[in-house]
C-alpha cells in the first residue's frame, strides 16, 4: 500500500496559511505576531510543493484573524492561500488584498524621513496595487514593495 | 479642524487666489495689531536666517510676540528629546508654531501631534510652502494674473524643491513650462508625468540663450551646485552654461521678470540687477506679506477680517 501522509497534521479549528515562499516564512511569523499566540502553532518549513518546488505552511489552532490583520500579508506574500478550518473542514478560502493605506507595516527607505528618526508609526498610501508602488505619507518618497523592509 | 500648512501643492485654485488676495491686503498695510496678545513660536531645527527673519518680521509687524530658537544646538533635541515632545511642550506656550526641520515629513508629523497649527518653514528636501506662496504672489504682482504664463525654469531642476512646488501649485493656471537644465539635473520624470496628467504643456531645452527665452514671462533661476554632480568633469563642462548674462535679455519681453529663491552665487550676472527685469530682491521682500497671510490663515483669521481690520497702524 502506498503510504500517503500529510506533511503537517490536520487542524480541527483555526487558520491555515499555505504556499508561503520559504524565504518569507519568518517575516510572516513576525508580521502576524505569532510568537505571542497561546494556542498551538504548527510550522512547516521547506516542504515539497508541486506548484512552488518548496513552500512553507503555518497552521494556527483556534485562531481567526481579522481581514485587516491578514491583508498585511499582501505586503510580503501576495500569493498565499488562506483557509479557515472548522471541525476539520475548510469552511472559507481567502486571498489577501493590499489595503489602500499601510500603517506601521513597512519602513520608509528614505533615511532622512521623519519616520526613521522618531518613535512613530509609518504610514504609506498605495498608489498602484498592481505594481506595488507606495508613497510615504510623511516624506512623499515613492517606493516599491519589493525594496522596502518590514517594521520589526 | 487642523489649520496647519504643510504643503501648498494640494491647495485649490480658489485657496491660492484667496491667499494672494490676503497677501495684497498686508502689502497695503503691513503694520497692524491684528495678532496682539498672540504668541508665535519659530522653531528652527536647522538654521535658515533668511526664512526665520521673514517669518519673525511678519509676526512682529502684526503685533504678535515671538519665541523660539534659531539654532538646534540650544534645544533638548541634542539631549535626545523627540520632535513630538518638543512640539507638545511648545504648544503649551504658543498659539502657532512655525517650524523648519532637516528631516523630510517632520512638518506633516508635527501637524498631526500638535494641538496648535503648524506652519511648515521647510522640511528637508520635501516642502517649503511659504517660498512657493511668495513666488506665486510675486508672479501675480508682476504679471497682473496667474493665468496662461510662459514660465521658464533654469538650473537645478532635479533637486530644487522650489521649482517642484511651484510647478505643482501653478497647475490650476494653465501655464506653459520650459525646462532648461543640464542632463544630470534635468526635471525628474515624476514631475513631467505630473504635467501630462494635469494637461500642463512643457518644453525641454538644451540651449540657454536669447532666442530660447525670448517668450518668457517669468524666468525662474536656480543655483547649479557642484556637490549635486556625481561626475565633476560634467560639472566643469556645464557650470557656465546656465548663467544668465545681460546680453541674453536682448530679445526679452517687456513684462519679463527674473525670479530666484536666493542666495545667488553667480548664476545671474550682477549688472542685470539694474535692469527692470530683475525682481529677485523684491521677490524676497514679498515673502513678508505672503507669510503674514499664511500665519493669519493658519490662525483662522479670514480675508474678510483682514479687510475690515481696524487695528491698522498708519
Amino acid at each position: 500500500m502506498k503510504r500517503q501522509e500529510l506533511q503537517v497534521a490536520a487542524l480541527q479549528n483555526g487558520t491555515v496559511i499555505d504556499h508561503i515562499p520559504s524565504s518569507k516564512l519568518f517575516e510572516v511569523i513576525n508580521l502576524l505576531n505569532l510568537e505571542k499566540i497561546r494556542t498551538s502553532v504548527t510550522v512547516g518549513f521547506n516542504l515539497k510543493s508541486k506548484k512552488m518546488g518548496h513552500k512553507s505552511i503555518i497552521k494556527i489552532a483556534d485562531k481567526f484573524f481579522t481581514d485587516e490583520e491578514l491583508n498585511q500579508l499582501a505586503v510580503i506574500t501576495p500569493n498565499v492561500s488562506l483557509c479557515i478550518i472548522r471541525d476539520y473542514e475548510v469552511v472559507e478560502k481567502k486571498t489577501v488584498e493590499l489595503a489602500d493605506n499601510l500603517v506601521g507595516i513597512i519602513k520608509c527607505n528614505n533615511p532622512k524621513c521623519i519616520t526613521n528618526n522618531e518613535p512613530m508609526l509609518t504610514r504609506f498610501h498605495v498608489l498602484d496595487h498592481a505594481t506595488g508602488t507606495v508613497c510615504c505619507h510623511y516624506c512623499n518618497t515613492q517606493q516599491h514593495l519589493d525594496e522596502v523592509k518590514l517594521c520589526q | 479642524m487642523n489649520r496647519s500648512l504643510v504643503t501648498i501643492a494640494d491647495h485649490t485654485r480658489e485657496k491660492i487666489e484667496y491667499l494672494v488676495d490676503m497677501a495684497s491686503e498686508f502689502e497695503k498695510h503691513p503694520n497692524r495689531r491684528l495678532l496682539e496678545g498672540r504668541v508665535v513660536a519659530t522653531l528652527f531645527f536647522e538654521p535658515s536666517t533668511r526664512t526665520r527673519l521673514s517669518f519673525e518680521t511678519a509676526a512682529n509687524r502684526l503685533g504678535a510676540r515671538v519665541i523660539g530658537f534659531a539654532d538646534p544646538k540650544v534645544t533638548s533635541g541634542t539631549k535626545g528629546e523627540t520632535l513630538k515632545d518638543t512640539i507638545m511642550m511648545v504648544s503649551n506656550y504658543a498659539d502657532i508654531i512655525v517650524m523648519r526641520h532637516y528631516l523630510e515629513g517632520a512638518a506633516r508629523y508635527a501637524s498631526e501631534v500638535a494641538p496648535v497649527p503648524i506652519v511648515n518653514a521647510g522640511d528637508g528636501a520635501n516642502q517649503h510652502p511659504s517660498q512657493t506662496m511668495l513666488d506665486i504672489y510675486s508672479i501675480y504682482k508682476t504679471q497682473g494674473t496667474l493665468d496662461n504664463l510662459n514660465i521658464y525654469m533654469v538650473g537645478d531642476l532635479k533637486y530644487g524643491r522650489t521649482v517642484h512646488s511651484l510647478l505643482m501649485a501653478m497647475r490650476h493656471f494653465n501655464p506653459t513650462f520650459h525646462f532648461i537644465a543640464p542632463d544630470e539635473l534635468a526635471m525628474p520624470e515624476y514631475y513631467k508625468l505630473y504635467c501630462k496628467e494635469h494637461g500642463i504643456r512643457y518644453v525641454e531645452h538644451k540651449d540657454f540663450d536669447a532666442n530660447t527665452i525670448a517668450d518668457a514671462d517669468i524666468l525662474y533661476m536656480t543655483r547649479v551646485q557642484r556637490e549635486r554632480f556625481s561626475d565633476l568633469v560634467e560639472y566643469e563642462r556645464v557650470k557656465d552654461s546656465y548663467l544668465l548674462k545681460r546680453n541674453m535679455l536682448s530679445r526679452a519681453k517687456d513684462n519679463l521678470k527674473i525670479l530666484h529663491p536666493l542666495p545667488r552665487v553667480n548664476e545671474i550676472e550682477y549688472s542685470i540687477d539694474e535692469t527692470p527685469y530683475a525682481y529677485y530682491f523684491q521677490q524676497a521682500g514679498n515673502g513678508l506679506f505672503a507669510r503674514q497671510a499664511l500665519i493669519c490663515d493658519a490662525l483662522g483669521i479670514t480675508l474678510e477680517e483682514v479687510k475690515n481690520d481696524n487695528t491698522i497702524i498708519y
